[in-house]
């Protein structure tokens, strides 16, 4: 269960069904991405690592390819993918606190960011899987109390999984009417989607990838008895994450409807109460562009730019007027983060419920967010420090480096919290394109090639992962002040987030060659590849 | 020690076997029904659902729990064959 509370980070809880309703059929992506990974964790993955026995992935790759630099190059990757996801977990703390206390999302960041230090401090990381468990119970409860609830309240089935293809009352399906209603406002029907069938497929593949990549998914399977136990827990995990993973897209669709009905068309001045505590909070803006006083939401973006920036002035209506209108017809932006923590208010549910969907939600990024930084400290401290900068360094400087390094991760993360690439979601799925790109080859060929070296797990890693950056800082990020390059430059038609898999693909065939090319791995490695791959006599994990 | 271990050697065949078979289940779920194929197997219909976007957001991850613990009893059974289970 301590596997399944990690996964289900502040992305899949706060932002994955708010993305999936705002993206129809193409959030399809994160559903199959981040489950489908599961199933090659298993198979490929957890029973070879946990026969290894060692506690993290850079040493995996550091005894299996006999090299310091192969472990120095994994603990960078790991660095690397592990921040950007805990930037995503920082922005979804920060969404579930400015809303809590009313405060711009930038404040509700840096609240965030406080209490997370105090619980990584105080609560040490040894008592993480015990409230890890108590967190997925709180999870899964405040994800699906709401979704029964709506659930019988659209289709009169109370199991969302079925009521998402049910019958409304007024005749007809569900997913029918929402494809109509999209249609009548311009978008994309709903259960179609608007990316090109080899971007999901891309994206797919890279999400998948890179959940079997990902260090502090896979630390987790280090900790089992048994190889045959590593192999049942991934099973388990997914069960669990498959309650919730199955629950979301109805969730999304129930959202999307009642969003929809709530808004259109309306004065602004009727609507309800959490419309304009999320319009404070600056995850919501409307401007009257034909001044009728009512909401107009239609296909197109309402921003000329991403964010809306706000102005100190209220408009006649008394809206918060903004600076950055587009010329579209489209009034309303409503920022993908909050349907989550929305939904039950806008589907009129009792208070308690909300407030349990919140306390959900703080659970998970909080949860998450403690496992990645138990991953940082401990690359650096002991991968980085102990094992190559100082090995003569105390126990006692060595939990002050590891200190240190989660004082300066949370900050970085905050930072890019406050000033996403992206939404939640989308800046976690970048942190996976990173994942697939560097390790997952590196881990696979280590197991399945005996012929594999350190030459090419070295030259794969660092050729995977700079080009993955080098995409993701061309086209999603931009670099100090120079811009991103525009979507109709992708290279194949591949979005950032799909990049991955083509990282990937360069990765394994650069590894390929640069070992074929190169002496074939000593002895005793072709011997411990043997050995990992029988199951019997796996001991307890070694410490070093 | 190389030499003496065609026991692991099949062990390990056999293992390959079922790890082609259930990834290309897997494959089949997702990528195919799910992505690729999604557009005719959208104009049949399960209940209110279109089929190619019910196996992309359901139904496919139904499959994959199975699929783990369907490989979780073939290699259980398999380390008994060869003696490789422990206790």
């Amino acid at each position: 269960m301590a596997t399944a509370a990690d996964w289900m980070s502040a992305a899949s809880f706060i932002s994955m069904a708010g993305i999936i309703s705002f993206a129809g059929y193409d959030g399809s992506v994160y559903l199959m991405g981040w489950t489908g990974g599961y199933v090659l964790l298993a198979l490929l993955l957890a029973p070879y690592l946990r026969k290894f026995g060692k506690f993290t992935v850079p040493d995996f790759i550091g005894d299996r390819y006999y090299s310091n630099t192969a472990r120095t190059v994994a603990v960078i990757c790991a660095l690397i993918v592990s921040f950007t996801y805990v930037a995503g977990q920082m922005r979804g703390v920060g969404v579930v606190f400015s809303q809590f206390l009313q405060v711009d999302i930038e404040w509700g960041v840096l609240i965030g960011m406080a209490v997370v230090l105090v619980f990584a401090f105080l609560g040490g990381m040894k008592g993480i899987t015990y409230t890890q468990v108590a967190q997925y119970c709180v999870l899964i409860f405040a994800f699906m109390v709401p979704a029964f609830f709506i659930s019988m309240q659209m289709t009169g089935n109370p199991i969302p999984q079925f009521g998402m293809g049910g019958t409304v009352e007024e005749g007809g399906y569900l997913l029918d009417k929402l494809d109509k209603l999209h249609t009548d406002l311009g978008f994309k029907e709903y259960t179609t989607g608007s990316k090109s069938t080899w971007d999901v497929f891309a994206i797919t593949c890279a999400l998948m990838v890179g959940t079997a990549g990902l260090p502090h998914v896979i630390v987790r399977f280090f900790t089992v008895k048994k190889v045959r136990d590593a192999r049942k827990s991934a099973g388990l995990a997914l069960l669990f994450i498959a309650i919730l993973y199955t629950t979301a897209p109805a969730i999304a669709v129930f959202a999307r409807v009642n969003l929809i009905e709530t808004v259109r068309d309306q004065e602004y001045t009727s609507m309800p109460e959490w419309f304009t505590n999320w319009e404070n909070t600056g995850l919501i803006a409307w401007t009257d562009k034909n001044m009728d006083g009512k909401i107009q939401y239609v296909h197109g973006a309402a921003l000329s730019s991403k964010k809306p920036e706000f102005l100190e002035k209220r408009g006649p209506n008394g809206e918060r007027l903004i600076a950055n209108a587009s010329d579209s017809a489209n009034e309303l932006y409503v920022d993908r983060d909050i349907m989550v923590l929305a939904n039950p208010e806008i589907a009129q549910l009792p208070p308690w419920v909300i407030a349990l969907v919140a306390a959900g939600g703080l659970a998970a990024a909080l949860s998450t967010a403690a496992g990645l930084l138990l991953v940082i400290s401990t690359s650096i401290s002991r991968d980085l420090i102990k094992k190559q900068l100082r090995p003569s360094i105390s126990d006692k400087g060595e939990l002050m480096a590891a200190r240190i390094a989660i004082l300066v991760a949370v900050i970085i993360a905050g930072l890019f919290g406050i000033y996403p690439p992206g939404f939640v979601a989308a800046v976690v799925a970048l942190a996976f394109g990173l994942a697939a790109a560097s390790f997952f080859p590196a881990i696979i060929l280590g197991i399945f090639d005996k012929r594999m070296n350190k030459e090419g797990a070295i030259a794969g890693m660092i050729i995977g992962i700079s080009l993955m950056m080098f995409y993701m800082i061309r086209f999603k990020t931009g670099f100090f002040g120079i811009p991103p390059r525009p979507s109709s430059e992708w290279w194949f038609g591949t979005s950032p987030e799909g990049f991955g898999t083509i990282s990937m693909i360069m990765n394994t065939v650069v590894s390929l060659v640069v070992s074929r090319l190169t002496s074939p791995p000593p002895y005793q490695v072709q011997e411990m590849v043997e050995n990992i791959r029988i199951p019997k006599g796996a001991g307890e994990a070694l410490d070093h | 020690m190389s030499s003496n271990n065609s026991p692991s050697k099949a062990y390990w065949k056999s293992n390959l076997r079922y790890l082609a078979v259930l990834l290309l289940i897997w494959f089949a779920v997702s990528y195919g029904a799910g992505i690729l194929f999604r557009e005719e197997l959208n104009s049949i219909r399960l209940g209110g659902f279109k089929l190619g976007f019910w196996f992309a957001q359901q139904g496919s991850i139904y499959v994959f729990v199975v699929l783990i613990f369907v490989y979780v009893r073939l290699m259980n059974r398999l380390d008994k064959k060869y003696g490789f289970d422990e206790e």
